[in-house]
């Protein structure tokens, strides 16, 4: 079922897709619609409501009484917001997650840079990697209460485990992608290894260490929610469960309406931050 | 001018072939490879006893079949490949690896995609340590000497492949050093960017007083190019001989291109060269 809100975020892609060929490809004329087909907000705002229809509708059919309306779960979302359930719950659930995030997001680049420009470092790093990768990491999930008991920790590690060699695999990747003629051409004219690797090995794996990135928050946001569902019956999670439990599933989806909206959110941070940082092309 | 070309031919052994020329006595020598063997980790031998002067202020060509070695004895000479035996010495002074006294021009043209005309015509000089307000104006000097004024901020992906050459090339001219090493310089452009862009290098050599190393496996383009033509066999990879083309280039392009000489020339080289390839 939550598949059905997921394509609530997912359905923004390919209208932001279609929005940046019309771009390209329309001059600026005084037609109304046209101008409406540029704007990238118009077809999130079109494909959100397609798929919030798609959904009421749906609801309404009745064929089953655990998937509410969207309508209802819109109302729910504002009145958990309202009395500070919503608010209670992040508050638990943020602290580990902003600590994880962080732990993936720099971690991850660190160790994948470093693997990828140390040999070394890759053959110590890898296997665990590549087996934290393939590896159902879900299911060792539990154990880590043996660990590290219900806490806070515990969410962090699974944050981190289901996060992290994402982004470490494609820093890695993105490294060792660099095009052997440039790292040539920057040896012929004699520069310093510390400035190929700011001038252009960096520069050069940037599209896939963000690529890593934007998998590795997903893992991140992942990670979060089975541990709250699995381990620590806190913050979201516990929300989620305990709204099944009493069969209140309007609030229920609102909860996991609120972490999808949050981990889209985040995605976008991210992308806006690629933008910024080499947005125009990177001036020397 | 005009006369018969001289042409030494190794027929049996290196001896023969690295034997130097006595016109070449007169010229300064700016670069020595001495008995280079090149083998690959695999146990390939690319290059098997290369000696070659290298005359100052002369453009010399290394000619040859595919897989003859041609391009990794650039590189050895640029101090990218270290040999396995035999030393590169520039004005009597051994090398060790790249250095200012040669700049590299790239068959690919290695071009940093995400930076303008500019800034890579200004990346040779990075390691150099001159303020970036010089780089740029050195840059610009270069981009307008290889007729790129205006193209400055451009993308390399915004470049025909004939531009994205003479941005190499600029980048290569940049750092002033006396040999300009290319590797297959022309072959990545279609024939006729090829023929503008042999002109313009001629041109340009006349400006910028160069010591010039170019591999190429067109006939047409070494001896239409070069001072002199350097033969090299295959597998593995030997001085098969050493020719002095000594063209008349003044005058009209397609006249020195229709030249009984040249085009004696050029028939001479296939000869020796076909045997190689067959």
């Amino acid at each position: 079922m939550a598949a059905n809100a997921v394509a609530t975020f997912g359905a923004n892609a390919p209208g932001e897709a279609m929005a940046d060929t019309l771009k390209t490809h329309s001059t600026p004329t005084i037609l109304n619609w046209q101008t409406l087909a540029n704007s990238t907000l118009a077809w999130r705002t079109l494909s959100f409501l397609l798929v919030f229809a798609i959904w009421e509708l749906g609801s309404l059919t009745g064929f089953s009484i655990a998937f509410p309306r969207a309508s209802e779960v819109s109302l729910a979302i504002w009145h958990m917001l309202m009395s500070g359930e919503l608010a209670i719950a992040y508050a638990d659930s943020l602290p580990p997650l902003l600590t994880g995030l962080t732990i993936t997001v720099f971690g991850g680049v660190i160790i994948g840079v470093s693997i990828g420009l140390a040999r070394g470092a890759e053959w110590f790093l890898m296997p665990l990697l590549v087996i934290l990768q393939t590896a159902p990491v879900s299911a060792i999930i539990p154990m880590l209460t043996y660990v590290y008991g219900i806490s806070d920790t515990s969410k962090v590690v699974a944050i981190v485990i289901l996060g992290l060699p994402l982004v470490a695999l494609n820093s890695y990747k993105g490294i060792q992608a660099t095009n052997k003629s440039l790292l040539e051409m920057s040896r012929s004219f004699l520069l310093s290894r510390a400035d190929t690797i700011r001038l252009v090995i960096l520069p050069s794996a940037r599209k896939m260490i963000f690529a890593g990135l934007r998998l590795g928050v997903s893992g991140a946001f992942i990670g979060i929610v089975l541990a709250e569902l699995l381990i620590t019956p806190t913050g979201i999670g516990d929300l989620i469960t305990y709204n099944r439990s009493i069969a209140r599933y309007d609030k229920m989806f609102a909860a996991i309406v609120s972490i999808l909206a949050l981990a889209a959110i985040t995605l976008s941070l991210l992308q806006w931050v690629e933008d910024r940082l080499f947005g125009v092309g990177s001036k020397e | 001018m005009g006369r018969r070309p001289v042409v030494w031919r190794g027929v049996k052994g290196m001896k023969d072939a690295t034997m130097t020329p006595s016109t070449l006595h007169d010229l300064d020598v700016i670069l020595k490879t001495e008995d280079i063997g090149v083998e690959y980790e695999n146990g390939t031998v690319a290059l098997d006893g290369v000696s070659l002067d290298i005359p100052e202020g002369q453009l010399t060509a290394l000619l040859g079949p595919s897989g003859c070695g041609k391009t990794t004895l650039l590189k050895v000479i640029a101090g990218l490949v270290t040999p396995n035996r035999g030393t590169v010495t520039v004005r009597d002074t051994a090398i060790d690896g790249p250095g200012r006294d040669r700049a590299l021009v790239f068959q690919d043209f290695a071009l940093l995609p995400w930076a303008t005309v500019l800034d890579n015509v200004a990346f040779g000089l990075r390691a150099s340590g001159v303020p970036r307000k010089v780089r740029h104006e050195t840059a610009r000097h270069y981009i307008s000497e290889v007729g790129l004024s205006g193209f400055e901020d451009k993308y390399p992906h915004e470049l025909s492949g004939g531009m994205r050459q003479r941005t190499g090339l600029a980048r290569a001219l940049c750092v002033q050093s006396d040999i300009l090493m290319m590797d297959e310089p022309f072959s990545a452009v279609d024939e006729q960017m090829r023929r503008k862009l042999q002109e313009d290098l001629l041109e340009l050599l006349k400006v910028e007083r160069k010591t010039v190393i170019f591999v190429t496996h067109s006939i047409e383009e070494a001896v239409y190019l070069a001072d002199q033509v350097v033969i090299l066999s295959g597998r593995p990879g030997k001085i098969a001989s050493i020719v002095r083309p000594d063209i008349d280039r003044k005058g009209d392009v397609d006249v020195i291109r229709r030249q009984p000489h040249y085009v004696e020339l050029v028939d001479e080289i296939w000869g020796s060269l076909r045997r190689y390839v067959e």
